[in-house]
């Protein structure tokens, strides 16, 4: 069991995380827009995360925050 | 009576710049300034202190503002073409407002130029040099005593005001030897509390910095820079007086030019012309309410200098062109002789500016 | 649960400036986990460029100085003369440190200054919008080459850390990149290296990262680092190319 947080407000949609996770488990929720304008990444199945880090890894933004 | 040493010029420098706890100095090669570098490369080692030859005078003078940066008294030194190159580093330490101690022992220019005595860097030193709005405290010694005083003082206002002070010599006084002093010198203290030392985890870290994004920020900090400098126009302007008591002509000079008029004077005074001379000290601050004062009571002005004519222009606007000034000048490294000054001062006494 | 992955706190939490995908925050964040994971903030003072890092002094929480452009090197050097005891990096990009500050950069190199230099290498100027970088590729489209980078016309794209390491002076200079995962940790380790080093007072290490400039180089993130693996590598491979210590120990 793992958890990734999102601070939704500094991503900037970029998607390298999106790319980064091995099981496909992010997206860019293009239906929502944050504080900067720009559609955020998202947790689509948080039960599968494996809490490897990857998607943090690559954030240019320190955006996410993984706990396992 | 304070014990006397003889000094060349430079050295003078070098030496009263390590009584002021300089011990951090970066330069590059150049004549006519060398023997400053000769004479921190033997000293510092042994003291603790640090000597760089830098890989070029651009280098050495951003070496000059990360050293400044930390709190640390550090200078260099160069000569005219080599401090044309430094004008990057000297815009970067007025936008970041630093104290630096830099010296020019100006050789005759434009471009290569030659070798010999000059005093064209003038409108570079006082007016300019790099981009931006800034001002540099500039010194002006006349003599190797104040090549040693004016060194030790230029420490004491940079770190005052946080700003450069240059010492702006020239390559006579540079090589010149004279019996000189130091035990007059008085160091102040200034605290640095935006000095680079690092946080300790202890306070919000120090960050210095010239740029500033937003226009009207950097407005701010250029009003707030030039309100400072008014202060130092107020309070630091310093000159000699020689002869000026019943003077009705008033020769301008400053640095080696000044002592080839002082003679010049003599000479006339024993043909009855009343002539005093204005020598300042700091070129900037101009010592503008002397010449001012002056300009009510003399007929005009002679400015002697070592360039085509450039703290001219400064005489006439410290006098509001009340009264006429004429130029007495020689350039490209040649000096003017006492002759040249005193034709100069007869015309003058003539009514012939 | 436990924290396996946050932001450091040697990061100032402020947003980055950068465009979306910009790898120069992933490189921020290494700089900063390695400065907490060696506990030298407190003690560390970074040299900011000119171009897109400029303000990384907003960035660091260690103390900063911004550096005009190609001198951060100097200005380090000045520092660290000045406080040998505290740890002096600088952060530059190709522009900065292989063209207008080459000078700089070769002569601390050979002067062995104990100081840390992360070495930005994205291949184009990005802070003026897209111009022509020393180590740009050749045929690389730029705003300055137009028609591709004509190396008949314009010359080569130097290797900066090959360069380098044929020096006497320097400790280690070595190139990453950070287009992936693997990449990025193993960027991590030569950048601890790169302090560790200083703090061991070895000296002079280098760290050239190779990255990328989505918006500069009209590529979505991903492609970008994609084309880091496919046409910077190649021509900028990933490698040691100097480790003194290491090579005496095997002596």
């Amino acid at each position: 069991m793992a958890k990734v947080t999102f601070k939704t407000d500094l991503c900037k949609g970029c998607g390298l995380c999106v790319a980064a996770c091995p099981k496909g488990l992010l997206a860019i929720a293009t239906e929502q827009i944050n504080a900067k304008g720009y559609s955020p990444a998202v947790m689509t199945n948080e039960e599968k995360c494996i809490g490897c880090a990857f998607c943090a890894t690559m954030c240019p933004d320190c955006v996410i925050t993984v706990e396992k | 009576m304070a014990q006397r040493v003889l000094m060349k010029g430079n050295e003078a420098i070098a030496e009263a710049a390590i009584r002021a706890g300089c011990r951090h100095y970066f330069g590059y090669p150049i004549t006519p300034q060398t023997e400053i570098a000769a004479y921190m490369a033997k000293k510092m080692p042994k003291i603790g202190g640090v000597f760089l030859q830098a890989e070029s005078e651009i280098a050495s003078i951003n070496m000059v503002y990360g050293a400044a940066a930390t709190g640390m008294r550090v200078m260099t030194s160069s000569s005219s073409p080599g401090i044309s190159l430094k004008a990057e580093g000297l815009s970067y330490i007025a936008g970041s407002d630093i104290p630096a101690l830099v010296v020019n022992v100006q050789r005759g220019g434009p471009g290569l130029g030659g070798i010999q005595p000059s005093q064209s860097d003038y409108f570079q030193a006082t007016k300019g040099g790099g981009h931006g709005d800034y001002r540099m405290i500039v010194l002006a010694p006349a003599s190797v005593q104040e090549m040693a005083s004016l060194t030790i003082k230029g420490f004491n206002l940079a770190d005052k005001y946080n700003m450069t002070s240059m010492i702006l010599a020239d390559g006579t006084i540079g090589q010149m030897m004279e019996p000189i002093s130091f035990e007059d010198a008085e160091i102040e203290v200034y605290e640095k509390p935006w000095a680079l030392t690092g946080t300790e985890c202890k306070r919000k870290h120090n960050v210095v910095n010239s740029l500033y994004l937003k226009p009207e920020e950097l407005e701010v900090k250029n009003f707030e820079r030039f309100e400072r400098y008014k202060l130092v126009e107020e309070n630091e302007a310093m000159w000699e007086e020689y002869m000026m008591e019943d003077a009705e002509i008033c020769v301008v000079a400053f640095g080696i030019a000044s002592r080839v008029a002082k003679n010049a004077i003599v000479a006339a005074r024993n043909e009855g012309i009343k002539v005093g001379l204005i020598r300042p000290i700091t070129v900037w601050p101009f010592p503008k309410k002397a010449l001012a004062a002056a300009a009510d009571k003399v007929k005009g002005f002679v400015c002697v200098e070592l360039s085509m004519g450039q703290m001219i222009e400064d005489v006439k606007l410290a006098t509001s062109c009340k009264k006429p000034v004429s130029l007495c000048n020689r350039c490209g490294g040649m000096i003017c002789s006492p002759d040249q000054v005193l034709y100069s001062i007869r015309n003058a006494q003539k009514g012939e500016f | 649960m436990a924290v396996v992955f946050e932001k450091p706190k040697t990061l100032a939490d402020v947003p980055l400036h950068y465009c979306p995908g910009c790898p120069h925050g992933i490189i921020h964040r290494l700089v900063a986990e390695v400065m907490q994971e060696l506990d030298i903030e407190g003690k560390t003072i970074g040299v900011a460029p000119v171009g897109c890092a400029v303000m990384a002094y907003d960035y660091f929480t260690c103390d900063m100085i911004e550096a005009a452009h190609g001198r951060a090197p100097a200005v380090a050097t000045g520092i660290k003369r000045c406080r040998p005891e505290n740890i002096v990096f600088t952060y530059q990009g190709d522009g900065d440190l292989a063209s207008i500050g080459m000078a700089e950069t070769v002569h601390s190199a050979a002067r062995n200054e104990n100081i840390t230099v992360i070495f930005v290498n994205n291949a184009i100027y990005g802070m003026t919008g897209g111009q022509m970088a020393p180590t740009s590729l050749p045929g690389q489209v730029t705003q300055t080459s137009p028609y591709g980078r004509d190396v008949n016309h314009c010359g080569w794209p130097i290797r900066v850390s090959e360069m380098l390491a044929t020096l006497e002076g320097p400790e280690f200079i070595s190139r990453v990149a950070v287009n992936n995962v693997k990449n990025v940790n193993a960027a991590k380790k030569a950048i601890k290296k790169a302090f560790q080093n200083q703090i061991d007072g070895k000296g002079f290490s280098l760290v050239e990262v190779v990255s990328a400039c989505p918006t500069n180089w009209g590529m979505t993130p991903q492609q970008a680092l994609e084309w880091v693996e496919s046409d910077m590598l190649p021509y900028y491979p990933i490698g040691v190319y100097k480790d003194r210590s290491a090579a005496k120990e095997e002596k």
